[in-house]
């Protein structure tokens, strides 16, 4: 009887639902491409730029690290608006999370960066290779395949961090099940529910990540 | 004559389709020292292991000091005796291993006096005072404050030793203790096991030290394809081989 | 740009920060010991020869570690109460990253056991202590160490995830800087320090764990 109840409240939310889904998406795949370029571009600066530029560099990856994702996505929304620049919800949490990708993207980049053996770039520079030719086409590619199973795990964490936007109003999945429990107060449903989909979600990515790492390894 | 110290009879082990051990019969007295040669794969290590029950096995018996080991017959039936009686059978015997296998995270002193107080119930003092004159025995006893990631593998072994002999066990078992060991290192560790041979400790030794299993046995045995294959006192079995196997075996041995 | 910073309110308000910093911590503590209890077990049923206590341990982790903790969170601190479960925010809270934390040291501490040499529950068995006590003498107290860098990560993460108390009303850090940005406007100024703060607290965690670690680092 309950278990038909919910089905019923789960069509008429299925719109809300629908459309929640889809800006957690959203929201997670701007994230992760903005975040994974700013981040690669971190990881290269903390390993090759000028050193007063280096230090800055790192002062942000620690700074935001240090901070709780939450308190990023509460301070880029709030902070905004009062520096004039005008941003809505969606906006300022993709910011947030944006950048809390990037630091999370720019130490892996760095790690992988460093822990390739000297002799690769040696062995570059010997066949005549440029530094930026070096970099394209002997560092970076080792670099990135052996950062992979990190950056698919954090591919999760940003979609787990989507959740942090339903807080600043954004009606992502975790907000329209919110307002879709205030309507019919199934909350043990209907978060059970909105749980499901979200480790459906993560699941695939992991198990994508895996498949990846599989075909690209070499080692 | 006295009660054997150790009885096997029949042992047979399996690891999944293949047979290691084929009917293994073995007896020692007290005082016995026994070596163990083979080439690897014989089965040799198999059956010390069988005899400290670290290894299942499925068909035979093992009796050490009266006391049959790991199985009994109930109902008919053979059953393998729960994990507080086994753990009782095997501290009748002491085993040191080839990898040594010392806890890293005790000094010296705490790997010998941990089965004391746990396993035997000593108080602290006690224990201290038995595994500090084991250590010196073995040499080692200004080293019982060092951890085992601070000693060499030579003084890895001797404390490994210690440990397992303060436990004062019927049996003393050596499972190729030199093997992992550098060439400059291997006569601290066989010089200790020969002392305690003169002391009259009953020993089981699978070795590759032709040498020293010359000098230090009563009695040497060498395992062929699972089975005991010959047996005899050292001169004998080094000297006059009865089997085509064994004479193959030693010339391919250095000593 | 013309914006005149003024810190009044937010140090008018700095002991109820410091308050909400405390309390964070603590509920940390508490999740990182009570879950570290949960992740041994679950660990040990994750390598064990049962394969339905395996199947409850991995059905755990995967199953946390795949949900986001503001969905746990939630979903402990307001449907529960559906099934007659009734806890308070603080309670509910802790109870959430508890068992959060029990999925994440869960995989720490298999990986641990999983990388111990085999020969040393065998040397604990052949002194004949039984499997119980060497791996309550030998074990855990060597894969507790081993696993130490991973598990001062663990807590540091924990901490900051204390954060997401504040979306349940509990008073730590977040909330009570919430509060103020609300009462006060000094926006910029109050996340400031909010986020100085937690960055200066891991930083000193970070630092006492490192020492820690060597303190109880096996010597070699």
């Amino acid at each position: 009887m309950e278990f038909t109840q919910f089905l019923n409240e789960l069509w008429i939310a299925r719109g809300a639902l629908w459309q929640g889904l889809q800006l957690t998406i959203a929201v997670s795949v701007l994230a992760i491409v903005l975040g994974t370029v700013l981040g690669l571009f971190v990881g290269m600066v903390l390993v090759y730029a000028w050193r007063p530029f280096k230090l800055l560099v790192r002062l942000y990856v620690d700074f935001i690290r240090g901070t709780p994702v939450f308190v990023l996505v509460l301070a880029s929304f709030y902070i905004l608006s009062v520096i004039g620049i005008q941003l809505t919800a969606f906006q300022a949490g993709v910011l947030a999370i944006t950048v809390f990708c990037s630091s999370h993207v720019g130490e892996m980049v760095r790690g992988a960066l460093q822990a390739i053996h000297r002799g690769q770039t040696e062995a570059a520079m010997a066949i005549g290779l440029t530094f930026r030719q070096t970099f394209q086409y002997v560092l970076m590619p080792q670099a990135l395949r052996q950062i992979l199973p990190t950056w698919v795990n954090a591919a999760t964490e940003m979609v787990k961090a989507s959740t942090l936007l339903s807080v600043i109003g954004v009606a992502e999945l975790l907000l329209s099940t919110q307002q879709v429990i205030s309507r019919n107060f199934l909350s043990l449903e209907f978060y059970f529910f909105a749980g499901l989909i979200y480790f459906v979600l993560n699941f695939s990515i992991e198990r994508f990540g895996r498949h990846l790492e599989r075909r690209l390894a070499v080692y | 004559m006295a009660d054997p110290l150790l009885v096997i009879e029949n042992l047979h082990k399996k690891f999944d389709h293949l047979e290691v051990l084929r009917g293994v019969d073995l007896r020692m007295n007290g005082g016995d020292v026994v070596s163990i040669i083979g080439s690897s794969g014989s089965g040799k290590t198999t059956l010390l292991r069988c005899v400290n029950l670290l290894e299942d096995f499925h068909e035979g018996r093992i009796v050490v000091d009266g006391q049959e080991i790991g199985y009994a017959v109930k109902g008919g039936r053979r059953v393998r005796l729960p994990n507080s009686i086994v753990a009782r059978h095997r501290a009748l015997t002491g085993m040191a291993f080839q990898t040594f296998n010392l806890f890293p995270h005790l000094s010296a002193l705490g790997n010998v006096t941990l089965g004391l107080i746990r396993v035997r119930g000593m108080k602290k003092d006690e224990a201290v005072a038995i595994a500090e004159r084991w250590l010196d025995r073995v040499g080692l006893l200004e080293r019982r404050n060092h951890y085992p990631g601070q000693l060499s593998g030579g003084q890895q072994q001797r404390v490994a030793i210690a440990r397992a002999i303060a436990m004062n066990p019927k049996l003393m078992l050596f499972d190729e203790v030199t093997s992992a060991l550098d060439p400059e290192l291997v006569n601290e560790v066989l010089n200790v096991i020969k002392d305690l041979a003169r002391d009259g400790m009953t020993m089981l030794i699978v070795t590759h030290e032709m040498k020293f299993a010359y000098e230090v046995s009563t009695r040497i045995i060498f395992m062929n394809e699972g089975r005991i294959g010959e047996e005899g006192p050292p001169s004998e079995v080094f000297n006059n081989p009865k089997t085509p196997r064994l004479a193959e075996f030693l010339k391919n041995s250095s000593f | 740009m013309d914006y005149r910073f003024n810190f009044d309110a937010v140090w008018r308000s700095f002991d109820l920060l410091l308050a909400g910093l405390g309390l964070g911590l603590g509920l940390a503590v508490i999740s990182i010991f009570l879950g570290s209890l949960i992740g041994l077990v679950a660990a040990f049923a994750m390598i064990s020869r049962n394969s339905l206590l395996r199947g409850i341990a991995v059905v755990y982790v995967t199953a946390i570690r795949n949900t986001p903790i503001l969905v746990l969170i939630f979903f402990t601190f307001f449907a529960l109460p559906q099934m007659g479960v009734r806890l308070g925010k603080v309670e509910s809270f802790v109870v959430t990253l508890t068992i959060y934390a029990g999925a994440y040291l869960t995989e720490v501490f298999r990986g641990g056991l999983m990388a111990l040499p085999r020969g040393l529950r065998e040397a604990g068995l052949a002194i004949g202590m039984t499997e119980w006590r060497t791996n309550f003498w030998v074990i855990i107290p060597v894969m507790i160490r081993n696993v130490l860098p991973a598990l001062s990560n663990n807590f540091i993460s924990l901490f900051k995830d204390t954060s997401l108390a504040a979306a349940i009303a509990v008073p730590e850090l977040t909330f009570y800087a919430r509060q103020i940005n609300v009462n006060s406007f000094r926006v910029i100024e109050t996340w400031m320090v909010a986020s100085l703060m937690y960055v200066a607290a891991c930083y000193v965690i970070a630092a006492g764990l490192r020492r820690i670690e060597r303190k109880l680092a096996i010597p070699r």
